[in-house]
C-alpha cells in the first residue's frame, strides 16, 4: 500500500469526499511532427475507423443518455459519420498531410463555414471540434477528452472543467471535484457548489494522480490526501457526521445568538436553480444573475420571451424576496447580441451597467419584463445594477427602474471607488449589494480568471476586508441596507466578519446556507464585530483567517 | 430525375434537430439525395455538415433532387417533413 500523501489546494464547495480518482483528458491536438502518409488511402480507411469508433462511442452516451442530451448526442454522432467530412479528410491525406492533421484541417474547413453563417449554426462549432478532438484521440490512440465513462462512485479530476463538463456531470457518481487550475470564484467552482459536489480547486499535480488511486478531499480546509490512512476517511466521515447533525438541529430565517436577523439568501442562475433553490429552507434569492439564462442567445431576447422566463423563476419563491441583477455581460461574459467588440482591458472596460448605458434599449426591455413577471407571480422583486462606479450612474439606473414601475431599485457594489463613497451611491437608491469577488478583483488588481493570483483575490485580504468595512459604514451613513452576495457569504467564518462588518442580508450557493445558519446561531452581533475587529488588525489574509478562526465558538469551528 | 422545392417550415431553420431528422430520412431512402438553394450547386443530403452548412433559414425555399426507382415517393415524403416544424415536435 503506498504512503498517504496530503497536498492543499483551495476548498470551493463544501463536505468531504472519498473515492477512486477518475482523470479527465484534455483535448487532443495533432502532433507536431506528424509525417506524411506512406499510403493515403490506407490512412483514410484508419481516419473512417477513428470516426466511426467517435460515432459509436456518442451514440452509446446517447442510449444512456436523458431525452435533451440524447438528441444532442445523436446528432453529434451524425457528424462523425458524415461522408462530406471523410472526403475533406481523405483529400487532405493525398496532400500529404499526416492522419490527425487531415482530420483537424476536414474539421476547420466546416467550422470556418459554420462560424460565416453565424448565429445558431456557429453554436454547433463545438460539437464539430469536439467530434474532431475525439477523431485526432481515437486514430492516434490515446484517451479519448472530456469526462470518461465510469459507473463506480469517483472523485473527477481535471487540469480545469469548462462550465458544460460541469454542468452534465452525473450528481449520483461524482463524489467529489478537484482540480489543478481554476481559482475560487471561477464557474467550475461556482457551478460545483450550486449541485453540491465538494470540490478543491488549484491542487498542485493533481492530474497526474494515476486514474483509480483512492483519494481523500475535504472541500472546506482544501486538503487532498492520496491513498489515505483508514483513520483520516474515518476522522473526516466522522466530522462530517458530526456536521450534519449539527446543521439539522437549526432551521428558519437567520438570526444571530441575541435576535439579530440576517436573511439567508441564494444565488441563482436560472430557472432549474429557482426551481431547486425556491423548495429550500431559505428565504429568497440575493443574487439572480441573468445573464446565463441568456448566454446561448443569438440575437437580444425579446420582452415576451424575458418575461416567461422570469415568471419561471419567480414563481417557486411565492412571496419571498428575489433580488434580480441586470444584465452583466462583457469581459469573461461576452454575449453575442451585445458585443461591443474587443476590448484591451475587459474586466475595467464596458460591461456591467455600462454597456446598459451604451445599449439602454437591452436593459428597458429586460426591466419591462420583469415589472410584468413580477406583477403576475407577486413576487417582491427587487433590481440591482452590476459595475455601478458613481453616485450618478446609481441615479440614471434608479430613475429606469422606477419608470418601468419597479418598485426597487439597487446597486452591486463591487468597484472600489463606490465602496469608498456608498453613502453618496446608495443615497440614490434603496439598497446596496456587495460583490465580493469582483470587489476583491479590483482591489487587489488581481484577475478573477487568473488562478495563478488567487492569494490575491482571498476575500480574508486585510485590504479587501477595509473596502467592505468603508462601503458597510456608508450605507450606514445613508440609513441604506447592504447585503453581501458573493462567494465569500456562504464561507461561515467569513460570513461572521460580515456581519460583525454591517451586512444585514448574505446571498450564497444553496448548499451553503445551512452551516452558515448554524455559525450565525452560536454568535452575537458583539461577537461578530469583535471577529471583524479582529480580523482587520491581521496583517495578512493567513492570519485573518487564523484569528477568526481561534476565536470563533468552538460549536461551530468543530464541524468545518 | 425527380425534382421538388419546398420551403423550410422549422422556426429555427434546416439545423441542429431538424437537421438531423433530414438527414436521417435521407439516408433512409437508400438512393442519391441532393438538396440545394435553387440556382445554387446541391449538396449530399446525407451530409450533416453538407446540410447545415447550407444555412437555410426559415421561410427558405431549398430544391430538392434524386435519381432512381422510387424517387418521386422519396422526394414527397422529404417535402413533407421539411414542411412541418421539426422543432417544435
Amino acid at each position: 500500500m503506498p504512503a498517504p500523501e496530503t497536498t492543499h489546494g483551495i476548498g470551493v464547495s463544501p463536505g468531504t469526499a472519498y473515492g477512486p480518482v477518475v482523470q479527465v483528458a484534455p483535448p487532443v491536438r495533432p502532433p507536431a511532427d506528424e509525417p506524411a502518409p506512406a499510403d493515403p488511402d490506407a490512412a483514410l480507411v484508419d481516419v473512417k475507423a477513428a470516426l466511426e469508433t467517435v460515432a459509436r462511442s456518442l451514440e452509446e452516451r446517447a442510449a444512456a443518455a436523458d431525452d435533451t442530451a440524447q438528441q444532442i448526442l445523436k446528432a453529434t454522432a451524425l457528424i462523425a459519420r458524415d461522408r462530406g467530412l471523410a472526403k475533406a479528410a481523405g483529400k487532405l491525406l493525398h496532400a500529404g498531410r499526416g492522419p490527425a492533421h487531415a482530420i483537424a484541417g476536414a474539421v476547420e474547413e466546416y467550422a470556418a463555414q459554420f462560424e460565416a453563417l453565424g448565429g445558431l449554426f456557429a453554436e454547433r462549432v463545438t460539437d464539430l471540434r469536439d467530434v474532431g478532438s475525439r477523431a485526432i484521440a481515437a486514430v492516434l490512440g490515446v484517451p479519448a477528452p472530456g469526462v470518461p465513462r465510469f459507473d463506480v462512485p469517483s472523485v473527477v479530476v481535471a487540469e480545469d472543467l469548462a462550465p458544460a463538463e460541469t454542468a452534465t456531470l452525473d450528481r449520483a457518481l461524482v463524489v467529489g471535484i478537484i482540480t489543478e487550475a481554476g481559482g475560487r470564484t471561477s464557474h467550475t467552482a461556482i457551478l460545483a457548489a450550486q449541485m453540491g459536489i465538494p470540490a478543491v480547486v488549484q491542487v498542485p499535480h493533481a492530474t497526474a494522480i494515476p486514474v483509480g488511486v483512492p483519494v481523500a478531499l475535504d472541500g472546506d480546509s482544501g486538503e487532498v490526501t492520496t491513498n489515505p490512512d483508514p483513520s483520516l476517511v474515518e476522522a473526516q466521515r466522522v466530522r462530517a457526521a458530526r456536521r450534519t447533525k449539527a446543521l439539522a438541529a437549526r432551521s428558519g430565517p437567520g438570526v444571530t445568538r441575541d435576535g439579530t436577523e440576517i436573511a439567508l439568501l441564494a444565488n441563482i442562475g436560472g430557472v432549474e436553480d429557482a426551481v431547486a433553490a425556491g423548495a429550500l429552507d431559505l428565504e429568497g434569492v440575493g443574487l439572480f444573475r441573468t445573464e446565463f439564462v441568456f448566454l446561448s442567445a443569438a440575437k437580444a431576447p425579446t420582452v415576451a420571451e424575458q418575461t416567461e422566463i422570469y415568471r419561471r423563476v419567480f414563481e417557486p419563491f411565492g412571496e419571498r424576496r428575489v433580488v434580480v441583477r441586470t444584465l452583466d455581460a462583457g469581459a469573461d461574459k461576452p454575449l453575442a447580441f451585445a458585443d461591443l467588440g474587443p476590448e484591451e482591458n475587459p474586466a475595467l472596460g464596458r460591461r456591467g451597467l455600462r454597456l446598459s448605458a451604451e445599449r439602454p434599449e437591452l436593459l428597458d426591455a429586460q426591466l419591462e419584463a420583469l415589472a410584468v413577471a413580477a406583477r403576475e407571480t407577486g413576487a417582491d422583486v427587487r433590481v440591482m445594477a452590476p459595475m455601478v462606479a458613481t453616485a450618478e450612474e446609481a441615479a440614471w439606473f434608479a430613475r429606469r427602474v422606477r419608470e418601468n414601475g419597479l418598485p426597487k431599485a439597487g446597486v452591486m457594489i463591487e468597484v472600489p471607488g463606490a465602496a469608498l463613497r456608498a453613502s453618496d451611491v446608495l443615497g440614490e437608491v434603496d439598497f446596496g449589494s456587495l460583490g465580493t469577488n469582483d470587489l476583491a478583483q479590483y482591489t487587489m488588481a488581481a484577475d478573477r480568471m487568473q488562478g495563478a493570483l488567487s492569494d490575491l483575490l482571498d476575500p480574508w485580504q486585510p485590504a479587501v476586508l477595509d473596502v467592505i468595512a468603508a462601503a458597510c459604514e456608508g450605507a450606514d451613513r445613508a440609513e441604506r441596507p447592504m447585503g453581501v452576495c458573493g462567494e465569500s457569504a456562504g464561507d461561515p467564518l467569513l460570513a461572521l466578519v460580515l456581519v460583525g462588518l454591517g451586512a444585514s442580508s448574505l446571498s450564497m450557493a444553496p448548499s451553503k446556507v445551512p452551516v452558515v445558519r448554524f455559525a450565525l446561531s452560536v454568535h452575537s452581533l458583539a461577537e461578530c464585530q469583535e471577529l471583524a475587529v479582529v480580523a482587520r488588525e491581521a496583517r495578512t489574509a493567513q492570519e485573518a483567517l487564523q484569528r477568526v478562526r481561534d476565536r470563533a465558538d468552538r460549536q461551530l469551528t468543530d464541524v468545518l | 430525375m425527380a425534382t421538388r422545392t419546398v420551403t423550410i417550415a422549422s422556426s429555427v431553420g434546416l439545423h441542429a434537430r431538424p437537421a438531423a431528422l433530414f438527414v436521417e430520412a435521407a439516408t433512409n431512402t437508400g438512393l442519391d439525395v441532393e438538396i440545394a438553394r435553387p440556382g445554387e450547386d446541391p449538396v449530399d443530403a446525407t451530409s450533416i455538415l453538407g446540410v447545415m452548412a447550407l444555412g437555410a433559414k426559415f421561410g427558405e425555399e431549398v430544391v430538392l433532387t434524386a435519381d432512381g426507382d422510387g424517387a418521386d415517393d422519396a422526394l414527397d415524403s422529404l417535402v413533407a417533413l421539411l414542411s412541418r416544424d421539426l422543432d417544435a415536435e
